[in-house]
């Protein structure tokens, strides 16, 4: 059997690789990849320890944040095409309406 | 059916010309003179028929003392003011005083403000001013006076800054009211004391706390008090009446219209402090000391103003140190203890004084706006009436006898020489002055009405004023002819009526000063007769000077001419107090008060905080720049920050939050 450390570290791995991608990456597209792979991280974190306790809760939240993941896929590419329709662009550094 | 409607209704007296002042004030301004004229005059001779009225109740109805209370203005604590009239037979006097004058002088004001601008403010303010002097005569405690005390600074100051386009003018209308707020600092500590030793300031409720044997002079003390309580009243009366050392405003008020400093200056607000100082007898007859101050300052003023008037120019200044020097003698007579002698010399110099304004008013309207004596001379065949009136008054502030001033001064000279603390000393200044005064008010005449007209016949056109303005001078000038045969003194086997009249106020202290014995009555003759020397002397010095030999009148000037400099100067009091006062307060506020403590602390730490939080924002500013990485990146350290504390924070390990287990 694979000791749960194992699980754990893969999904802190997982997790910060998705972290830097959020944070260094300029396609929206991928910054929103790099977010469903922090939720996966989590995830595969959840499944770990509810292996390694014999509860199932983490099995529950994880259906959860599939669930939830999900809607915000539709929402997130929603508006990311709304983006790229008026801007004919996906750089995130050009989405600066706001700046000073 | 009210028994006395118009006791019942005081109330009417005092608000007839408040509405008058509100009318005129409100919506005269497009009417034209002839309806602001029945507004004023209407407002305040229906007050003046009102006042005859209640007093005509008031006396039928032999009471001592009419009092009533029409509501409650401050209720606090024990303490309690009320909008509380009252009547007695000192404020029949000063009210009778107040709306007969001061009617008067409206009439003659309508002939004299007809060719000025601002004609409805000018009644709308003399209204005002009657209100609130008659709400200090009614008022039935020290709170109530003070409304009135105060308001009449106010009307004195609106008026005499009348023509405000004027510096000099509103400069005067400040200095009245600031040298006025002087004083009323030490009225208000006074009225403080009163209630914290009596717990009270109804008058009626004060005196008889104060006049209880266990509150007598023994168990106060020498400097008790009622002595500090006393000084401080007659801190104010000396603003408001102008005596030593707070006159100086009194001259300056000069620059208001004529009629104003008739009714105001000369005739009534001055007299405020007079009537003070007379209502409060009860405290002061238990202070000897206040009362030798009050006696001491009275006769000071009255000389020392009579000398500056000696050789003052100005027709109107002359009668303005005139007035300083009367309203001293008023004091001297309240500070030897003959109130009513004070009252009926404020009674009678009500008339002759405002007769002698408005007839110097007459003379200026005559001559165009000349105001200097100088460029007089000769008017008495041009202006009669004006002349033959203001004769008048000269003879009786002269105290020629059988004038109102011969008995109204006399029965002040004869109490001070009476008096036991050192009433010889007082009355050789108040003699003294009593010459003086005579010889200035001649010289007044002769420069003016004798002599060959020292002005261009061609350019100025002497005319006689109006009936409007004439009326109101026969009248007047009856009156200081015959108010003094209301106090016929005993040596003339006449009854004192004026003191026996006064007497229910004043008691039993007065009619030991009033009632003598035979050889008290001869004595009192002699001194009537010095007097009466005396001002014949003063008249001779006048005429010889004036008349026979004007040139002489240089030649002694010249040849005393220090004298003559420092009086003509006024002693140098405007230049002193302009050094030792109003340079260093000057200075002070430029320089500590603005520059330090307002630009640099007030509005330093204003500032400071404005642009402290205008920096904060700066710098906080900079997180919000719009770029959505950075705000990605702001995310991420959050949460971190938070991981950090959760598990590396002192007692990391103990749940920081409910479910970390």
């Amino acid at each position: 059997m694979v000791p749960t450390n194992y699980y754990i570290i893969l999904s802190a791995i997982l997790f910060g690789l998705g972290v830097l991608a959020f944070v260094f990456k300029r396609n929206i597209i991928t910054i929103f990849m790099s977010i469903e792979l922090m939720l996966n991280a989590v995830n595969l974190a959840f499944v770990a320890f509810s292996q390694a306790l014999g509860k199932l809760d983490g099995q529950v939240f994880v259906l959860f944040v599939i669930v939830v993941a999900a809607a915000e896929a539709a929402v997130g590419l929603g508006i990311i095409i709304l983006i790229a329709r008026n801007r004919q662009t996906l750089n995130v550094e050009r989405v600066d309406l706001m700046k000073l | 059916m009210l028994m006395r409607p118009m006791l019942e209704y005081l109330w009417i007296v005092p608000l007839l010309p408040l509405l008058g002042s509100a009318i005129n004030g409100f919506f005269g301004a497009k009417w034209p003179n002839k309806i602001v004229n029945w507004v004023a005059l209407g407002s305040t001779g229906l007050s003046f028929a009102c006042a005859l009225e209640a007093v005509r109740e008031f006396l039928e109805s032999g009471q001592v003392l009419f009092h009533k209370a029409f509501f409650t203005w401050i209720s606090a604590g024990n303490f309690r003011a009320g909008f509380d009239l009252q009547m007695d037979q000192l404020t029949v006097v000063m009210a009778l005083v107040v709306t007969g004058v001061g009617w008067l002088i409206h009439i003659y004001a309508t002939g004299y403000m007809a060719h000025e601008g601002g004609y409805y403010r000018f009644f709308s303010y003399l209204n005002l001013f009657m209100f609130f002097m008659l709400i200090l005569v009614l008022a039935a405690n020290y709170v109530l006076l003070f409304v009135g005390w105060e308001g009449v600074g106010l009307a004195s100051y609106l008026l005499i800054g009348f023509y405000f386009l004027r510096k000099s003018a509103s400069d005067a209308g400040k200095k009245a009211f600031i040298v006025n707020r002087i004083g009323d600092f030490g009225f208000m500590l006074g009225m403080f004391l009163l209630f914290r030793t009596f717990h009270t300031l109804d008058f009626t409720a004060l005196f008889r706390a104060a006049s209880n044997p266990g509150w007598g002079p023994e168990s106060w003390g020498q400097f008790g008090t009622f002595t500090v309580a006393c000084l401080l009243l007659f801190m104010g009366a000396c603003g408001k009446s102008a005596q030593l050392p707070l006159y100086v405003w009194l001259p300056d008020a000069m620059e208001g219209p004529t009629p104003v400093s008739a009714l105001i200056h000369a005739a009534t607000m001055v007299t405020a402090g007079v009537y003070v100082v007379a209502r409060s007898h009860v405290l002061f007859t238990h202070s000897e000391t206040a009362l030798v101050v009050v006696a001491i300052v009275g006769c000071a003023t009255a000389f020392f103003a009579a000398t500056i008037g000696l050789v003052q120019t100005d027709i109107k200044k002359v009668l303005a140190y005139s007035t300083v020097s009367q309203l001293g003698y008023m004091f001297l007579a309240c500070g030897v203890g003959a109130f009513s002698a004070g009252i009926f010399h404020l009674m009678t110099h009500a008339f002759f004084k405002a007769l002698l304004f408005l007839a110097a008013g007459s003379v200026i309207h005559a001559m165009g706006g000349e105001q200097d004596m100088r460029h007089m001379g000769g008017l008495g065949k041009m202006i009669r009436w004006t002349y033959g009136t203001m004769l008048v008054a000269t003879f009786t502030i002269a105290g020629i006898p059988m004038f109102a001033g011969f008995f109204s001064k006399d029965a002040i000279l004869f109490a001070a020489f009476q008096s036991e603390h050192g009433g010889r000393v007082l009355y050789a200044f108040g003699l003294l002055t009593a010459l003086l005064t005579s010889f200035y008010m001649f010289r007044l005449i002769f420069l003016t009405f004798a002599g060959k007209p020292r002005f261009d016949g061609h350019k100025v056109h002497v005319h006689e004023s109006p009936w409007s303005m004439l009326g109101p001078l026969v009248v007047l000038a009856v009156l200081s002819t015959v108010g003094g045969w209301f106090a016929v003194p005993a040596f003339f086997h006449g009854p004192d009526y004026f003191a026996s009249f006064l007497a229910p106020v004043f008691g039993g202290g007065e009619a030991a000063v009033a009632a003598g014995e035979a050889a008290i009555h001869e004595m009192e003759l002699v001194l009537a007769g010095v007097a009466v020397v005396t001002a014949l002397i003063g008249l001779g010095i006048a005429s010889w000077l004036y008349l026979k030999r004007p040139e002489k009148a240089d030649g002694l000037a010249k040849s005393l001419a220090p004298a003559y400099r420092t009086l003509l100067n006024k002693y140098y009091v405007d230049e002193l107090y302009a050094t030792v006062i109003v340079k260093p307060l000057l200075w002070i506020s430029t320089n500590v008060l603005w520059k330090i403590a307002d630009v640099a602390a007030i509005d330093g730490a204003v500032n400071g905080i404005a642009d402290g939080a205008t920096g904060i924002g700066d710098l906080v500013r900079r997180t919000q720049s719009g770029n959505t990485r950075s705000y990605a990146v702001w995310v991420v350290i959050g949460a971190l920050v938070v991981i950090t504390v959760i598990f590396f924070w002192p007692g990391a390990g103990k749940p920081v939050l409910g479910w970390v287990r």
